[in-house]
């Protein structure tokens, strides 16, 4: 019984796509509006399809970035990694937005050796020495993974777009002046540029309790954009990807971009 | 509770509505009495709302001034979003600490500030009142500017604002 689970999990590996669904990968800030004088948050990150509920896995932040106002790195405090869940607080005493995001570039490679299927993963300049000069088969694929959320102490000031490559929000409304039964309208960058045609997925929070998701899909129009009408208030969670030829790592030509967002929205 | 409402306003009306020598605006905010085990004061936020929403002007603010309790004015949410947030309290003649259950009058004149820079046109008072382990609750009282005539108005809240009354006086 246990061999041929074995066996089922090595033949579900070789006729997986190459991008294997992962589960939903979010951050979940204490609070979204922190008063003028400033003070502590809490953020958890979690990979967990059950929005916002530890109940799969926790995520990776080694490649957390937290951005002040002023564009100045924020350090995180109190990083943890549990079974569940990371989590880390942050001290956001200058007025203004702040951007929590979870950028990572990578490379997943797939190749066979001695007719074994081998799996790589690593960042662009490891690959030399990840994967073998000769592999046979090789099929690489660069992934471009966003995960963001945003907190204002005071007034909110402008969320200008920090990459410049892959899937990113430049949004029209601002991420922390989100309010039921309003409109926001959010616009999406492909490697800087507005991209238009995505499909846009937003789920509210508290999936466990309902027995539908709900989610809502949003085309992006010619300027990138969406327009969302808040139904009540409450967490939400975004996503948006595209798979595409349009690779940045020299000797790859697949791409898939992810952008994943937590956004608040509050009551009237 | 409707006759009590309405005393109140008799109470309210007579109280903001004495003899005036100068155009003024005057308010009367009943913070009413809640049945709870744990009670707490609550934040209160009094402003006039432009047609677009925003604040023309701010009137009032109470939260608890003793310690570092600037915390949970984001707690008056329609306040903190209007315009709140810009502010950098304390405020003199402004903000305050927070007042007990009861009838609480506010007097402005026309001629002074904040109302001396208000445009002609439409405009709200708005009362926001939020409070610690308890409930939010916005009451809104329209009116026009500049005062032409002597115009009484009132509003009630249900749980955290009593009856709210605007008595505008050429």
């Amino acid at each position: 019984m246990k061999n041929s689970f074995v066996k089922l999990a090595a033949l579900l590996v070789i006729v997986a796509p190459a991008t294997s669904e992962a589960a939903r990968a979010w951050l979940l800030p204490s609070q979204t509006i922190v008063a003028r004088s400033g003070g502590w948050i809490t953020v958890d990150a979690a990979m967990a399809d059950d929005l916002f509920s530890f109940n799969q896995g926790a995520m990776q932040i080694d490649a957390l970035a937290v951005t002040g106002p002023d564009g100045q790195p924020v350090a995180p405090q109190n990083p943890a990694k549990g079974k569940t869940r990371s989590s880390f607080d942050l001290e956001l005493r200058q007025a203004g937005t702040y951007r929590i995001s979870v950028a990572d570039n990578t490379v997943m490679a797939r190749w066979e050796e001695d007719g074994k299927p081998k799996r790589w993963r690593g960042t662009p300049a490891e690959m030399a020495t990840g994967i073998p000069a000769n592999a046979a088969k090789l099929e690489v694929e660069q992934t471009q993974r966003r995960v963001e959320t945003f907190v204002s102490v005071g007034t909110p000031t402008d969320v200008k777009p920090a990459a410049g490559t892959g899937l990113e929000l430049n949004p029209v409304q601002h991420p922390n002046d989100l309010y039921a039964r309003e409109t926001a309208k959010f616009r999406f960058l492909l490697d800087g540029k507005p991209a238009p045609d995505l499909e846009v997925e937003i789920i509210a929070g508290g999936t466990r309790y309902r027995d539908s998701p709900e989610e809502k899909v949003f085309k992006t129009n010619k300027d990138g954009e969406i327009a969302v009408t808040w139904p009540a208030a409450g967490m939400y969670w975004l996503e948006v990807s595209i798979q595409d030829e349009k690779a940045s790592v020299p000797g790859v030509k697949k791409r898939r971009a992810s952008y994943s967002g937590t956004f608040e929205v509050l009551t009237q | 509770m409707f006759r009590k409402t309405l005393l109140m306003l008799v109470l309210a009306f007579t109280a903001i509505g004495g003899a005036a020598t100068a155009a003024d605006l005057s308010l009367s905010v009943d913070i009413p009495q809640v049945q709870v085990a744990e009670y707490h004061r609550p934040y209160v936020a009094v402003w006039i709302e432009g047609a677009d929403q925003s604040i023309a002007a701010n009137l009032a603010v109470w939260y608890q001034v003793r310690g570092d309790h600037t915390k949970w004015l984001p707690d008056l949410r329609q306040w903190w979003r209007r315009g709140g947030r810009d502010l950098k309290v304390p405020v003199d003649g402004l903000t305050g600490a927070t007042r007990p259950v009861g009838q609480h009058l506010l007097k402005f004149d026309a001629a002074q500030a904040p109302l001396a820079s208000l445009k002609p046109g439409q405009y709200t008072v708005v009362v926001e009142a939020v409070r610690e382990v308890g409930g939010r609750e916005a009451v809104r009282i329209p009116f026009e500017w500049p005062i032409k005539a002597a115009k009484r108005d009132s509003a009630s809240g249900s749980k955290e604002l009593g009856a709210v009354a605007l008595s505008l006086n050429p």
